[in-house]
């Protein structure tokens, strides 16, 4: 652990919920299990928490290490702790890993109680709004009436927005970091592909396979390849691999030549190493379901007719998965509701992963609006 | 471990420190909805919210003039004003406010038509070119160099200087109405021959109906 500003050691918490869920499919979860971590200390007012929402890979473990292997740290470290952006010093801040994940939430490998067998395919879809009640949930079991801020970048960046029109007075300021208002056909598309390289898979067997012990390596590998290429720039890429070859020469053949090749082989196994395929087919749809203006005519600004928060919208200059057209759609409807709103265009090489990576620009200016935000 | 951001002081601005900001005040409305174009550091909103209460954003494109607006604490929309508008709807202000920027748009009818679209009043401020030190250094055959104007020739950003006259003939051929004008020097009010004797122009003005 070199990071001298970290929370250190931090361990995740679970519990129980109860009461039955319905969801906006129409389907109902008797009860489920919510994996979460916290950092800092909620203040006598209980008005210092933040939520911190994933994205589609990420989970509860948000900062702060698991044991003394630097590896162990959590995803967005760089920007939660004592001191950083996210100042665990003034904030208290949760991560929760979403129903439906596969890191400690009830999620489609949980044991379904009704069967005694893993849900597998019969696990529900959930979106956004879904994700949003079990969050609400969650903050009422912790004794949190209204959050300080909601955080997250992408997907997490959706329910950040969600959690303002659905509990308007349960969330002061929303980070709404590098996401959209809606998928865009093309990013729908590529949700598609990654789905069907895990659906094609011989050995998904209908989302069932944990029963045949095996899992569907092969299609989630391939899903993953898909989306880190979507989650670069051109030129990211091209500056941190170039057509370098592995070794050396041309090789005239189909093994890994490139490096490249070489990088997002290893980004897929390692992912499918360590991710459900049945989670990864639930988070995209997720992703492409969320549409809150949808039942608002495709009005966005009159989807936020009822919110009241604060916004940070902030984008990313080569993110063209979530380009910063799509965040200023966000802040146009936002002004057209005359709601405190400031937006940053991030000039960053990155990509959409860009809302992970350290940036000295970037990590300021979530500071400083933090730093407003009175508690 | 405690933050390593220094704390930031509550700004105060006297009017006799910021003469050009009491001069917008004057104008604005309490509690009325201001966009401030090229926003700068936000101070001009800070002062307007404090003095005035009012509600509003700011529109700027520098970053690390946008870091200092979310240091204040001000709305501000990263954005080339240049480029248009169209986040803002038509009349959804009651002032927008382009200070000291007229003269360093490139765009300027493109822009000064777009603030008459999104707000009912229009208030600008800018050097009077026609300033008698500017007039002056002119006439001994140098670009003036002067307090409002304390660029250089070759790296100034005032690519469109004007004086009163040239404003007022502007507002004229491009349908915008003249409601009130404030010169000044430094800052006191200047009423004797203001296109000579002032130094700062300030302008209110509406879509001619």
């Amino acid at each position: 652990m070199q990071d001298s500003n970290s929370i250190g050691i931090v361990s995740p918490q679970s519990t129980h919920f109860d009461a039955p869920l319905h969801l906006k499919s129409g389907a109902v979860i008797d009860s489920y299990e919510l994996v979460y971590e916290t950092y800092g200390e909620l203040n006598a007012a209980r008005s210092n928490a933040v939520l911190i929402c994933h994205a589609l890979s990420g989970n509860h473990h948000v900062a702060g290490f698991y044991d003394e292997n630097p590896k162990s740290g959590g995803w967005w470290n760089n920007m939660i702790g004592a001191g950083k952006s996210i100042d665990t010093e003034k904030f208290f801040v949760i991560g929760v890993n979403n129903l439906g994940g596969c890191h400690g939430s009830t999620g489609p490998a949980s044991i379904n109680p009704r069967t005694g067998k893993s849900y597998g395919p019969d696990f529900p879809v959930v979106t956004v709004e879904d994700w949003v009640k079990t969050q609400a949930r969650l903050a009422d079991h912790l004794g949190i009436d209204q959050f300080a801020a909601i955080a997250g970048g992408s997907l997490g960046g959706m329910q950040a927005m969600q959690w303002t029109l659905d509990f308007p007075e349960r969330v002061r300021h929303a980070l709404v970091i590098a996401a959209a208002a809606k998928l865009t056909a093309q990013n729908i598309a590529f949700n598609d592909v990654a789905r069907q390289a895990i659906i094609t898979d011989p050995d998904y067997h209908g989302g069932d396979y944990y029963t045949h012990a095996v899992v569907p390596r092969r299609g989630l590998r391939l899903a993953r390849m898909l989306g880190h290429i979507t989650y670069l720039s051109d030129d990211a890429m091209a500056a941190k691999f170039g057509r370098e070859l592995r070794n050396g020469a041309l090789a005239f053949g189909f093994d890994v030549e490139f490096e490249i090749e070489s990088y997002l082989r290893y980004q897929g196994d390692k992912f499918a190493d360590q991710f459900d395929a049945n989670t990864y087919l639930l988070m995209t749809k997720a992703l492409d379901y969320f549409d809150p203006a949808h039942q608002h005519n495709n009005d966005l600004s009159a989807a936020f007719r009822a919110a009241t928060a604060s916004y940070l919208v902030l984008s990313f200059t080569t993110d063209w998965r979530f380009s910063p057209e799509r965040s200023r759609a966000i802040v146009k409807a936002l002004l057209d509701n005359e709601l405190n709103v400031s937006y940053a265009e991030i000039t960053s090489s990155h990509g959409h992963d860009s809302f992970l990576m350290e940036d000295r620009h970037y990590h300021k200016l979530v500071r400083a609006y933090m730093d407003n935000i009175v508690t | 471990m405690p933050s390593q951001q220094p704390v930031i002081e509550p700004r105060s601005f006297s009017l006799e420190a910021r003469p050009d900001f009491a001069a917008i005040a004057a104008w604005v409305k309490p509690g009325a909805k201001v966009l401030d174009l090229g926003c700068g550091d936000g101070s001009l909103l800070y002062f307007l919210r404090n003095s005035r209460d009012i509600r509003g954003y700011g529109v700027e494109i520098d970053d690390s003039n946008v870091l200092a607006c979310f240091n204040n604490g001000v709305n501000v929309i990263q954005s080339d004003l240049e480029s248009g508008l169209q986040s803002f709807e038509s009349d959804s202000f009651d002032y927008v406010v382009l200070s000291q920027t007229l003269q360093a748009v490139k765009h300027t009818e493109g822009i000064v038509k777009e603030m008459l679209r999104v707000s009912k009043e229009a208030i600008v401020s800018f050097p009077n070119f026609g300033y008698w030190k500017n007039r002056f250094q002119v006439m001994l055959g140098h670009m003036p160099v002067s307090e409002t104007l304390p660029y250089q020739w070759f790296d100034t950003p005032n690519i469109h200087n004007c004086t009163l006259g040239d404003f007022e003939q502007f507002c004229c051929q491009h349908g915008a109405r003249i409601l009130e004008r404030r010169i000044m020097s430094r800052s006191r009010q200047v009423t004797f021959l203001p296109n000579l004797f002032g130094m700062l122009a300030f302008y209110r003005f509406e879509r001619q109906k």
